[in-house]
């Protein structure tokens, strides 16, 4: 039967605002869980419908990524009885947060599904040890790893560090304005109580620990861990009931890359990161600029993605980068808290998805610190940032989240409080 | 054909499926450095790929190109991954600008080989040599032998050529 022409063909730009983030769950972040992936995987999406005042049968949609070193969906909502109308699993690290958020809304709005969950779990300490030791290092060579792993290439810090290396050249760039990265996100891990590592360290104390690869000392380097994180994507208007002020999505950048993907340092300069590229798909689409932004979530794998990815994203001029992560701006009280958490370096490493988490609960205004709870179960936030206090920052109106797979990939998204 | 070999603990296998890489490094086997030049539009690239990232055209000849240029950018490793690589630490990885084609076809662009600061012939750089390297170090590729029909390409220091009088190298030694 021949169909009659009901078909608006035209795309939105962006769909600002018309979907949120309405519930957030974690496990424990751990060195040694214990528990499978999937046991981890089901306590963090258990954790997000509770915290969204959802049940398991209200969640249709669900999306995760991995590396062939974790759970697949099916097995997670079996075992929470939920029945899906939508799933994928993706291949995928850091980066795939903020790109799975934009799927999320793509499907919801092909009426595909109703609310999503997206989850992350890995045994990144005790199975597949993220730095690639291990079975990673186990793996034969071959195929385009003979141009990289047989030299003895291999790691993500190994991977990236000729751009850290290049920035340094290019810009002069010290090792100690990097190290200012860890320094204060271990002063907002310590007020925390969710942190691997809530022990404040100094820029002393990063340039004095070991070299593992030039430019990165071990402390420029992220926590492996174990653990799950899991978010719930669902429609503004159906977010208006849930337990906690709506988080909006303003816009999303999903895994934009520089030129020549299958080897970036073909093509510079090599200092410069996907960002560059993003930047002009994030800010547009979310009507808003860096100066707009309150809290920013800039990953963290090393010292170094955190400032090239606050760089190239324009919240300072090119080149800069040392200056802006190490003048005070990123501290919490400073212009433009980053990572309030203590992100990977200091609070545990889910690629990516746990400084989203963070975000989300900075715009509901209820970072989990140690302020108590009034009557009303909501804590009063003390904005004392000394060892162990508050981490809530005083204005949270809007973040952005830059998330990073490599110098050649990156995914981004602007949240605001609804 | 497939080839199964072992170099430093760990296993390289080239699949006989993989054609660009059996002729990359049966190429260096024979320490010729060759790279693919597309036959449309004439750039060389690497690493070897099926199609050409400028045109996308398919055909590809074998190019005899000459192996020196300068160092872009490294990293010294001193925390091995691979169990067999922590008997060499510290060690060198090199990004190398190629002279041929760089600068081309944009400004940005350089045919970017990767490999280790090697001796002359082909054995991973002792500490006193890794010392000497930066970014700007002039290089020239030899090969270390693995097994028929595979070489790896390596780096070592260019004797003849004129070097910076100061490499650019991380401030903290």
């Amino acid at each position: 039967m021949p169909l009659t022409g009901d078909v608006d063909a035209t795309s939105p730009r962006y769909l600002r605002d018309k979907y949120a983030i309405v519930g957030i769950g974690e496990t424990d972040y751990m060195r040694g869980s214990g528990r499978t992936t999937r046991a981890l995987a089901t306590w963090a999406v258990r954790n997000a419908i509770e915290d969204a005042g959802l049940k398991p049968g209200d969640i249709d949609g669900m999306l995760s990524y991995q590396s062939g070193d974790s759970v697949f969906s099916p097995f997670v909502a079996g075992d929470l009885g939920i029945r899906l109308d939508f799933y994928m699993d993706v291949f995928g690290g850091g980066s795939s947060t903020e790109a799975l958020v934009g799927m999320a809304m793509g499907v919801i709005e092909a009426g595909m599904c109703k609310t999503v969950v997206i989850f992350r779990a890995m045994n990144g300490y005790s199975q597949v040890r993220i730095g690639g030791t291990g079975v990673r290092a186990a793996a034969p060579v071959s195929g385009d790893m003979l141009h990289s792993r047989a030299y003895g290439w291999q790691s993500a810090g190994q991977m990236f560090s000729p751009t850290f290396m290049r920035h340094m050249h290019d810009y002069g760039t010290r090792p100690e304005q990097v190290a200012a990265v860890k320094a204060i996100h271990s002063e907002h891990a310590s007020n925390n109580p969710k942190a691997h590592y809530k022990e404040r360290v100094t820029v002393a104390e990063v340039l004095a620990s070991r070299i593992i690869c030039k430019p990165l000392h071990l402390l420029d380097c992220c926590v492996e861990t174990d653990n799950a994180n899991a978010i719930i994507v669902t429609g503004a208007d159906r977010a208006r009931d849930g337990r906690h002020p709506p988080v909006l999505i303003r816009g999303v950048v999903g895994r934009c890359n520089k030129p020549r993907m299958d080897m970036h340092y073909q093509h510079g300069p090599i200092s410069t990161v996907a960002g560059r590229y993003a930047r002009d798909i994030l800010w547009p689409n979310s009507g808003v600029g860096p100066e707009d932004i309150d809290v920013t979530g800039s990953y963290d794998a090393f010292t170094f993605t955190t400032m090239l990815q606050l760089e190239d994203y324009g919240f300072c001029k090119k080149g800069e980068g040392g200056q802006y992560v190490s003048d005070g701006t990123i501290r919490l009280g400073g212009k433009r808290p980053n990572n309030t958490s203590g992100g990977h370096l200091c609070e545990g490493y889910t690629h990516g998805i746990n400084m989203v988490i963070e975000n989300v609960r900075q715009l509901r205004h209820d970072a989990d610190d140690s302020c108590p709870a009034g009557a009303d179960g909501k804590r009063r936030h003390s904005y004392d940032y000394r060892e162990g206090g508050c981490r809530q920052a005083r204005k949270a109106e809007v973040t952005a989240n830059l998330g990073w797979a490599m110098p050649g990939t990156g995914s981004a998204m602007v949240m605001r409080r609804g | 054909m497939t080839i199964k070999a072992q170099y430093l603990g760990m296993p390289l296998d080239i699949s006989e499926l993989d054609g660009e890489n059996l002729d990359y490094f049966r190429h260096c086997a024979e320490h010729q450095f060759h790279l693919q030049a597309c036959t449309a539009c004439g750039l060389l690239r690497y690493p070897p790929t099926t199609a050409c990232p400028w045109c996308a055209a398919p055909g590809a000849r074998w190019t005899a190109v000459e192996g020196s240029g300068t160092v872009h950018s490294y990293t010294e490793i001193h925390h091995a991954i691979q169990p067999a690589f922590r008997d060499h630490v510290p060690y060198l990885v090199l990004l190398v600008d190629l002279d041929a084609q760089k600068g081309s076809p944009s400004a940005d662009e350089a045919l970017r080989v990767g490999g280790n600061l090697a001796t002359a012939d082909g054995v991973l750089a002792p500490p006193e040599l890794v010392r000497q390297v930066g970014i700007g170090t002039r290089v020239r590729m030899v090969f270390t032998d693995i097994a028929p029909g595979l070489a790896l390409p390596q780096w070592t220091i260019d004797e003849s050529a004129r070097q910076p009088a100061a490499p650019w190298r991380y401030p903290q030694e």
